[in-house]
């Protein structure tokens, strides 16, 4: 089993750092093979980003995603960008205020879109948590890390004093996906 | 005992660093190298030792240089421009042979380039980058783990050799963070530059007598000598005799390459029957691997030839391999630099006219020996894929 995900949108959205704790949780709490591979701009925020994760239960050789699985987009650049990677079939997420999805990539792949930012800014509470909110739905539109996992990633990464505002968003993010 | 840690490839530098004896850290921040000297401030502080970030990247081999004469293991690291604006310190280490290891996560270029992006363009300046005659070393690690284990042996080479060795990671392999297993450190061989038995007074910096690396004293210890980046004598002070600088230039450089059976390391993948040879090396190679599995699941008898050492080229195992080859592969993340080398090991005396298509476009008016040469180059800052280099494969086949 080999199962690549990728996450894009620009900097500061925190995507890599999305793609980070996937592979982490993979690694440390699933005992599978993981890869993250970041790829950024000279431009520190607003610069198109993507974070490339390989799930393995085999070691992993060549360490590039180019047949993805799960595709997320927060932004409509590294929507086009990144987007021809993506096997048939395959899973698209996409922030439905950001991004439009042709109709024809809507018959190609099975097409999410969900209100991404929005929730983390106005259920959540804060909009640096979307990339949690992102994880969130990530769990529960892959079966690839169980939600267990996940979190125990995600609690190793952010500062304890907003692990509870982490924990929230990793929720709201995977009750988006009905 | 094995460890199992997870860590992108500039950390891996930084942990074989640490572990091969390295105390003393002058750089210069740059993407995408930078994370070793993240970590080496980090780290080095608490071990004893020193981390120093200079006003730029000229003064910070000239700093490591001046740490590796106080008698530290020392490093720098850069990448892209700043490995440009070290090189007159590279010839200096290599002149004055003061051992140091110069880190370089190679991006794409000329000048900034594509700071984030991968690239193998720097192997012919680890070679050539320094002006005048000099040694060149460089290794070239294939993995996150072989950052931590070609970092030791770097440390090891410079040591041994007294000379500056390069170690050349690229962007792509800096920030890719995997699981990775690592020698035990009872496993690991750490060598150290030889020092001098001789009273203070009967000792010369550059003296032969106890072999072509002669002992290298630390400063401050009692032993007080010049070190010029002018050709000198035994005494280390400036000498213009042709009859010594010419033995002098010669034994800078027949130091490495009376090692080059040693020093030369190299991998043999999938070789024993190969008719087609593909020649990769760093991160591309694992793409390499890949596309050689695949090729060999539709019959195809092709293996995989991987310098792990750049400079010196593994040339002798190299022409042992290709001997029998019907054709050869060569596959880089730049135009076209290491093919050069294996053209001329392999075939000599043809042109490169034109560069079409990431292939090569060879002068062929001259006959050739044996196997036909052809190409896999990309430059465009992403990794070369494993189906691209198959279909290489599947058209020579």
């Amino acid at each position: 089993m080999r199962y690549e995900l990728r996450f894009s949108g620009v900097g500061g959205q925190g995507n890599m750092l999305a793609g980070m704790i996937l592979a982490e949780a993979a690694i440390y709490f699933e005992n599978k093979h993981a890869s993250y591979v970041p790829t950024y701009t000279s431009q520190v925020r607003g610069g198109p980003t993507k974070a490339d994760i390989i799930i393995s239960d085999n070691k992993i050789l060549y360490l590039e995603a180019n047949s993805i699985d799960y595709f997320m987009a927060i932004h409509p650049r590294t929507y086009d960008m990144y987007k021809s990677d993506s096997k048939p079939g395959s899973i698209i997420v996409v922030d439905m205020h950001m991004v439009q999805v042709p109709d024809e990539d809507k018959k190609k792949f099975k097409v999410y879109e969900l209100p991404i930012v929005e929730t983390a800014r106005n259920k959540v509470g804060n909009v640096i948590t979307a990339n949690i909110v992102s994880l969130g739905i990530t769990a529960r539109l892959t079966n690839i890390i169980s939600p267990e996992s996940l979190f125990k990633a995600i609690e190793r990464r952010v500062p304890p004093k907003f692990l509870d505002l982490n924990e929230k968003a990793f929720e709201i993010g995977m009750s988006l996906v009905k | 005992m094995k460890r199992a840690v997870v860590a992108n490839g500039n950390e891996m530098v930084v942990e074989g660093a640490i572990d091969a004896g390295c105390r003393f850290f002058a750089g210069y921040p740059i993407t995408p190298s930078s994370e070793v000297a993240e970590g080496m401030a980090r780290k080095l502080p608490k071990l004893g030792g020193v981390f120093l970030q200079m006003e730029d990247e000229i003064a910070s081999i000239a700093c490591a240089i001046g740490g590796s004469l106080g008698g530290e293991k020392t490093m720098t690291a850069s990448s892209g421009p700043g490995i440009s604006l070290k090189q007159e310190g590279v010839g200096l280490a290599c002149i004055a042979e003061i051992p140091l290891v110069i880190i370089n996560a190679m991006r794409g270029g000329p000048s900034t380039g594509l700071p984030t992006r991968i690239a193998q363009s720097d192997i012919m300046q680890a070679r050539w980058g320094t002006h005048g005659d000099h040694p060149a070393v460089a290794v070239c690690p294939g993995s996150v783990a072989e950052c931590y284990t070609e970092t030791v042996r770097a440390f090891n080479i410079a040591e041994e050799l007294r000379t500056p060795v390069y170690v050349l990671s690229d962007a792509f392999l800096a920030h890719l963070s995997t699981k990775v297993e690592l020698p035990g450190k009872e496993e690991l061989k750490i060598a150290n530059r030889l020092r001098p038995t001789v009273k203070s007074e009967e000792y010369y910096p550059y003296d032969t007598r106890f072999g072509d690396v002669p002992p290298l004293a630390d400063y401050f210890s009692g032993y007080r000598f010049h070190v010029t980046g002018l050709n000198h004598d035994k005494t280390g002070f400036p000498n213009i005799d042709p009859v010594l600088q010419e033995s002098e230039e010669e034994r800078l450089i027949n130091k490495v390459l009376k090692r080059q059976e040693t020093i030369g390391t190299y991998e043999n993948y999938k070789l024993e029957d190969a008719q087609i040879v593909v020649v990769a090396y760093g991160s591309n190679a694992s793409g390499a691997k890949e596309a050689v599995d695949a090729a060999r699941e539709s019959g195809i008898k092709v293996g995989l030839f991987r310098p792990i050492t750049i400079w010196p080229f593994p040339s002798i195992p190299f022409q042992k391999v290709a001997a029998s080859a019907k054709q050869i592969i060569v596959t880089e993340v730049n135009l076209g630099q290491i093919v050069y080398e294996i053209e001329r090991i392999m075939l000599g005396g043809r042109a490169v006219t034109e560069i079409k298509n990431g292939n090569l476009i060879f002068d062929t008016r001259h006959p050739r020996s044996s196997a036909e040469l052809s190409t896999v180059l990309q430059a465009n800052g992403t990794p070369i894929r494993p189906n691209q280099i198959l279909s290489q494969i599947k058209e020579v086949a």
